[in-house]
Order: structure tokens, then sequence, then C-alpha cells
């Protein structure tokens, strides 16, 4: 037998495999769709500790309480170690689908536990379905704008992504209806509309109960799939409940992504999806071709969680912070960001939207911001043609009260400076004064032509 | 020898000074030096005196460690370090200096104004704006006067849109810069001591050529090196090249980027500390001459410790 060699260096040593020509002509197509590295590095900065971050989308973990944590990992240890070790069916244990169903029932949803898969966070359920559904080429349907984590998915099946405009009221259904139409008369059949009907990421509009039942009905009489993205949807903080688009339809036309993250925790990695058996069958090779199965342990985790009854009221008392957050956001807003912009109200979820005067750039704005020590999501990120150029994603969940007022207030700094700026290179207006009167309620988008 | 390897830092072009950096210290380790990785902060001059190293190896890139301020930090500590000197490094950062220092060297550079941000607010600059787009003529190109990696750079087609281009480049800089455009191939020239490596051209293959962000997108543009010249024009870009290098005071290495049309070449600016990833030029020129990452990093030691060797 070869004597191994005894490792001499504490890391390997990188020689030549950063060369990157090396490996160049090995790479797939689909790795070419990269966003410039320049946006990557400004993003990069954002996790600078002195950095007040909007950016995120984070969750507030440090709510959930430790002493629960440990008593739930102490029961699994003593009672279950050797299964919570083992690997664990590709569908999911029945127990975990009961959590699930619990979960879908407060929101009216009754599926067959059948029809469910326990995935690796939501977002592996964006995958798997897109890796069943899409070939090169296949034209995917999604909001603009989208949810940016989406877009990569998409790109890495080479989808050709097309974006339908939102409103104050969700996808502009006309507009779908158009392309629908254009991409008949064209022969190319559209493989699926991806949509995260409530508390939209990264708008955070909500689809209006007329525009889902449209939606729906032009889902089956175009029979096209549906993919409703909906991690957000027990967290409301006003409004009237919205029927999910997958208790609209019975399940026949819409594949339901749902997930723990951001009702319980991202970092157990926990969400499922919920499709028709045939299409199922696809989804549950490709989750064995991907990771054979879903953490047992987070999923012994969330049964014990579960076994509390007490899921509910956490949600309740996040629902309590949040929506403290948001209107600490939107009062913030009102008070520092300049009358020119508008921004979205959110019913629920992380995420307000919002959108400066034209002649603004966000990812430029993004770099004068850094400066003051503050970040946010450029718009750009939540389109594939390089709209959004002069919108922001604001995140209120995962910051303080004082982090959200002097986060926004130092954004509203340097955007004043810009609109100083540009009055006088152009001589239309002198230095704007902050709006500090309630202000009308908000048109977040402009209206489709058309619409 | 211990070599202080300084990256990182608070500049926007934070993430590619880490990779820098990282394939730095990999080919020290390699080369059997002992690395001080500093990801430069508050803390940097109380880690250099506590850790007296032989040399620095300074692979920063933009505002605070490309612009001269590590390096006078280092000149006072009496540390050698690597690149060109802290009076070098702030004139190559900044373009308006740039530009200026290579005009009175008598080089050609596209004509250009430049504005620092009080000219607009306090002093009515904005009237005089369309008396030099007449001078400019369009295109004309905005640039932030400090700034790497393209950020901020923006084309305008019409006087519509020199405001908004102006407000982008003022994101990056209280300084900007209108500039003609010059329609023409675009050259990098690396020298490391006095030497010329051979040349980079950049070929954009897909979108908008006024597109500044499909420069840096990977699959958009393809480098060519060496750049297929003429004797004739290879050496006119060479003399331009060195000419910059010598008017700027750098030493050690820098890159010369450059506009070559049918009139000859026209210089754009120097980069004192020029990236050394593994998608960066300087490396991609120093393989073309034959000289491996880690010969090419000896190379830099090298310079620094005895100039006279350049």
């Amino acid at each position: 037998m070869a004597e191994v060699p005894e490792p001499t260096h504490r890391r390997r040593s990188h020689a030549g495999t950063r060369d990157l020509e090396r490996y160049a002509g090995l790479f797939a197509e689909r790795t070419t769709v990269m966003r410039s590295s320049a946006m990557r590095d400004l993003m990069a900065i954002t996790a600078r500790p002195e950095v007040i971050s909007l950016a995120g989308g984070l969750p507030d973990t440090s709510t959930f309480p430790p002493q629960s944590f440990a008593a739930q990992m102490t029961r699994i240890a003593q009672e279950s170690a050797a299964e919570a070790l083992q690997y664990g069916p590709t569908e999911g244990f029945e127990e975990t689908k009961d959590c699930i169903l619990e979960v879908m029932g407060a929101e009216g949803m009754l599926p067959d536990p059948d029809d469910i898969i326990v995935t690796t966070g939501g977002q592996q359920g964006i995958d798997l379905v897109t890796k069943t559904l899409v070939d090169p080429g296949d034209v995917v349907i999604c909001e603009a704008p989208t949810y940016p984590g989406a877009v990569p998915v998409f790109c890495s099946y080479q989808a050709d992504v097309v974006q339908v405009e939102c409103d104050e009221d969700g996808m502009d259904i006309d507009a779908l209806e158009e392309l629908l139409n254009q991409l008949r008369a064209e022969e190319r059949r559209p493989k699926f509309i991806y949509s995260v009907p409530s508390f939209q990421n990264p708008a955070g509009v909500t689809m209006s109960f007329a525009r889902r039942q449209r939606l729906v009905e032009l889902a089956r009489a175009n029979e096209i799939l549906i993919v409703e993205d909906n991690p957000y949807g027990l967290l409301r903080y006003g409004g009237e409940p919205m029927p999910p688009l997958y208790q609209l339809d019975g399940g026949d036309f819409v594949i339901y992504i749902g997930t723990f993250s951001k009702i319980l925790s991202p970092g157990i990695r926990l969400g499922w999806t919920v499709a028709p058996p045939p299409v199922m069958e696809k989804i549950v090779l490709g989750k064995q071709a991907a990771d054979l199965c879903t953490s047992t342990l987070t999923q012994y985790f969330v049964r014990e969680y579960f076994a509390e009854r007490r899921w509910q009221r956490y949600i309740d008392d996040l629902v309590e912070i949040y929506r403290e957050r948001r209107d600490i956001m939107i009062e913030a807003l009102r008070n520092h960001f300049p009358a020119e912009a508008t921004w979205t109200e959110p019913e629920g979820g992380l995420f307000i939207w919002a959108t400066l005067p034209d002649y603004i750039d966000t990812s430029d704005l993004l770099a004068k911001a850094l400066r003051a020590d503050v970040a946010f999501v450029p718009g750009q990120a939540a389109y594939v043609d390089g709209r959004g150029r002069h919108s922001m994603r604001l995140n209120f969940s995962g910051v303080t009260a004082d982090e959200i007022r002097e986060g926004v207030r130092r954004i509203g700094e340097v955007i004043a400076e810009q609109v100083e700026l540009y009055g006088t290179l152009t001589g239309e207006r002198r230095a704007p004064e902050p709006v500090q009167e309630e202000k009308p309620n908000v048109v977040p988008f402009r209206k489709v032509e058309g619409a | 020898m211990k070599v202080a390897v300084l990256k990182g830092g608070r500049s926007l072009e934070r993430g590619v000074s880490l990779r820098s950096g990282a394939r730095v210290e990999d080919a020290l380790e390699r080369l059997g030096h002992e690395v001080l990785s500093i990801d430069v902060g508050a803390d940097l001059v109380k880690r250099l005196v506590a850790e007296q190293p032989d040399i620095a190896f300074v692979a920063m890139h933009g505002v605070g460690g490309e612009d001269g301020t590590v390096q006078e930090l280092l000149e006072i500590l009496g540390i050698p370090f690597t690149g060109p000197s802290a009076a070098a490094c702030a004139r190559c950062m900044d373009k308006v200096q740039g530009k200026d220092a290579i005009d009175e060297a008598g080089l050609p550079t596209p004509d250009w104004f430049a504005f620092n941000q009080t000219a607009f607010r306090e002093f009515g600059a904005a009237d005089a704006l369309g008396r030099l787009e007449e001078t400019l003529g369009f295109p004309l190109v905005v640039k932030p006067s400090r700034g790497g990696s393209s950020l901020g750079v923006r084309f305008a087609r019409s006087p519509g849109e020199v405001p908004q281009a102006l407000i982008s480049a003022f994101s990056y800089d209280d300084r900007i810069l209108l500039e003609r455009f010059i329609d023409g191939r675009e050259l990098a020239v690396s020298i490391l001591g006095d030497k010329p490596l051979p040349i980079v051209e950049a070929i954009l293959l897909e979108g908008d050529r006024y597109d500044f962000e499909a420069r840096y997108e990977i699959g958009r543009t393809r480098f060519a090196c060496p750049a297929e010249l003429s004797a004739e024009e290879e050496r006119a870009v060479v003399e331009a090249a060195l000419g910059t290098y010598r008017a700027l005071g750098c030493s050690g290495f820098a890159r010369v980027d450059l506009i070559l049309d049918d009139e000859g070449p026209w210089l754009l600016e120097a980069n004192a500390i020029p990236g050394l990833t593994d998608t960066s030029l300087l490396p991609q020129a120093a393989e073309a001459a034959g000289l491996s990452f880690e010969q090419l990093v000896e190379r830099i030691l090298d310079l620094a410790l005895h100039p006279a060797t350049a």
C-alpha cells in the first residue's frame, strides 16, 4: 500500500488553484451567469461591523428563547440520538409533514401529506422545481421586481427570465395576459410563473384578491404552473388575510413553497414544497440526487418545537416586534426621505421598497451611503435586465429600532445631497426640505401602460 | 524574510484587494517567506511596530491603500514596501493630478475639465457646462477623480445625460472630470521595474460599448495578451506608457491604461497598485513574459528592497 504523506501545511497550498485560466475551459455554460464583480464587492463591504445594514433579509432570531432551544436539543439527545443522527426519508418525516400541515392550515390550506416534500430551506424548493421543469431556453415568468435569490436559480438552469411589472396590488395580470398571448404567438410556452404574492420580497406588496383569482384562472386556462413562494404569509401586521394561490386553485396548477425560516429559524434550513403527484415524483428524484434527504436533526428539532404547542405564540411575538419596526421605518422615511421619493407600506413581511427620483442611481448611491456607514440593496438586484436602478430594498426585521431610525436618517442625508446637487446642475430647483407632514398614501410603482 | 501583506481596508475595492492579498500570501509562502497577513484597520501601526516585518507587500486598491496614505505611514515607520512611493501613489490615484502630470510631460491625454462639488454648489459651475460640452463633444466620459474598477464612470451621449452622470460620479468622489471620448482600442501596459511587460488589450465581446460594467463581467470582455499591434504601434504605446510611468514618478511596478486610435496612443491613467487576482491584467502580462506568479512576486520584493536593480 502506498504510504500516505504526512500533511505538512496548516492549510492546503493553493499552488495554481487560483489560476482561473486553468479551469475556465472546463466551466459549464450555466456558470457564466454572474453579476458584475464591482457590485459583488460593494455588497461585501456592507458586512463591516460599523455599517448599519438595512441590506439584509434576516429574521430576528435573538427573540427565540435559548432555554427552549436547549431543552428541545437535550430531549432529542436523550431520547432519539441514534435516529436523529441517521439519514431519513427523501420526502421527509411524516412528523415533519404534520407540523407543515399545521402551518399551512393556519392559512387555510389542506394539502395531502403525500404531496409534500421537506426541503433544505425554501430555496431548495425553488431549485428543485426549476430543475424539474426547465430546459435551457424555456421561459420562466416572474414579478418585476422579483426575489433577488430566485434569479440566479432560474439563470443557472439557463431559463429565459421574463419579468411582469408589479404595482401596489402585486403582479399586473393584464400585462401577464398580454405577455402570455405574445409568447403563444411566438410559439414559446412558459413553464411556470413564479410569484411571492404576500408581502413580496423585495417590493413588500401583496397581490389583491381579484388578481389572485385571475392569476389562478389564467394558469388553468393556459395550463401553466404557478410557483407560489410564501415565506412571509403568517407575518401579517395589518389588513385582512388573503387566501394563498394554492388554496384558490386547490393544488392542480399551483406548486407551493413554504419555509420555517421566517417563523422559526433560517439556521435549521427547513422548508417544503407541495406539488401535484406527477410533478412531485420528479422533484423527489431531483432531491435524491441533490442531497438524499433534508437534515434529520433539524427535522427532529421542529417536531419537538411544535410538540410544545407554542409555535403560534412565537409568531404572534414576531408580528408584534416586526410591526413596530415597520412603523418606525415608515416614520423615518417620512422624516428623512425627499418629497419625490415613494415607498411601499407593506402589511407584512420583512421589506420596504423605496423609489427615488430617476436621476439617482441607487448602486452609485450605495457607494456614497457606505461612506456614511449605512447599506441597502440597490434595486437592480431584483431585475434581470438592468432596471430598478432608482429603487432600493430596505429591511426592517433584522435591525433594532435605533438602527432603523439612524440608518434611514443617514440614507436620507446622502439622498438630500444628491437632490440638491441635481438642482444646482439643472437649475431646476433648490435644496428640498424634508417632508414632515403626513404623506398621502404612496404610489410605489409606475402603473403599466394599458393596465 | 518576514513579509507583511497589507490587504482589505475600507475602500470600495476591499473585495478585490482581499483576493489580491490572498494570492500574494500563497505565493510568498511557497517562496518560503514568513507571512504576516494584515487586514488593514485601526491597529495597523501598532501591529507593524510590534511585528517588525522586513518588508510590507501592499496589496490594497482604492482610497487609503493606493492613494499614498498607507505608503506614507510605511515611510514614517521606515519599513520598505512594494510598489510606488507615497507621492507617486497620490498622483496615480487622483486622475486629475495624473492627467496634469501626463500633460506637463508633453504626453497625449484626452482633453478634460475637472470640477469639485463646491464649484457646482457654490460657484454656479453648471453655467459653464454648455461651453465645455461644446469643446469636448459627445459622447463624453464622466469619471470620479479618485476611484477604481470603473466605479462611477459614466458616458453621456447628450447634454441631457450629463447631470445624471455627474451625480453618479460625485457619489464616489468630491472631484470629477469630464473627458473627451476617444474611440479606439483599449490597452494596458504593465511595467515592472523599468521594463514594459507584454501589452494587454481588452476586447468587448458583447453588449453596449458605453456600458462600463460590461467590461468587468466575465464572458463579456476578452483579454488578448500580447495585443496584436504593428511594430510601430507597439513602440509608440510602450514609449507613451514608460513616459507616463516616469512622469508620475512610479517605481517598482504600475499599470498604464490608454486608448489607441489612428492618431496614436491617448493616455488615460496609471494604476499604482494594479490588481493581482487571477483575472487581473498585471499577472497576465507577466505570464506572457514568461514569469510565473511566484516569480512576479519575488521580483516585486526585489525591486522594493534593491531599487537599483530596476
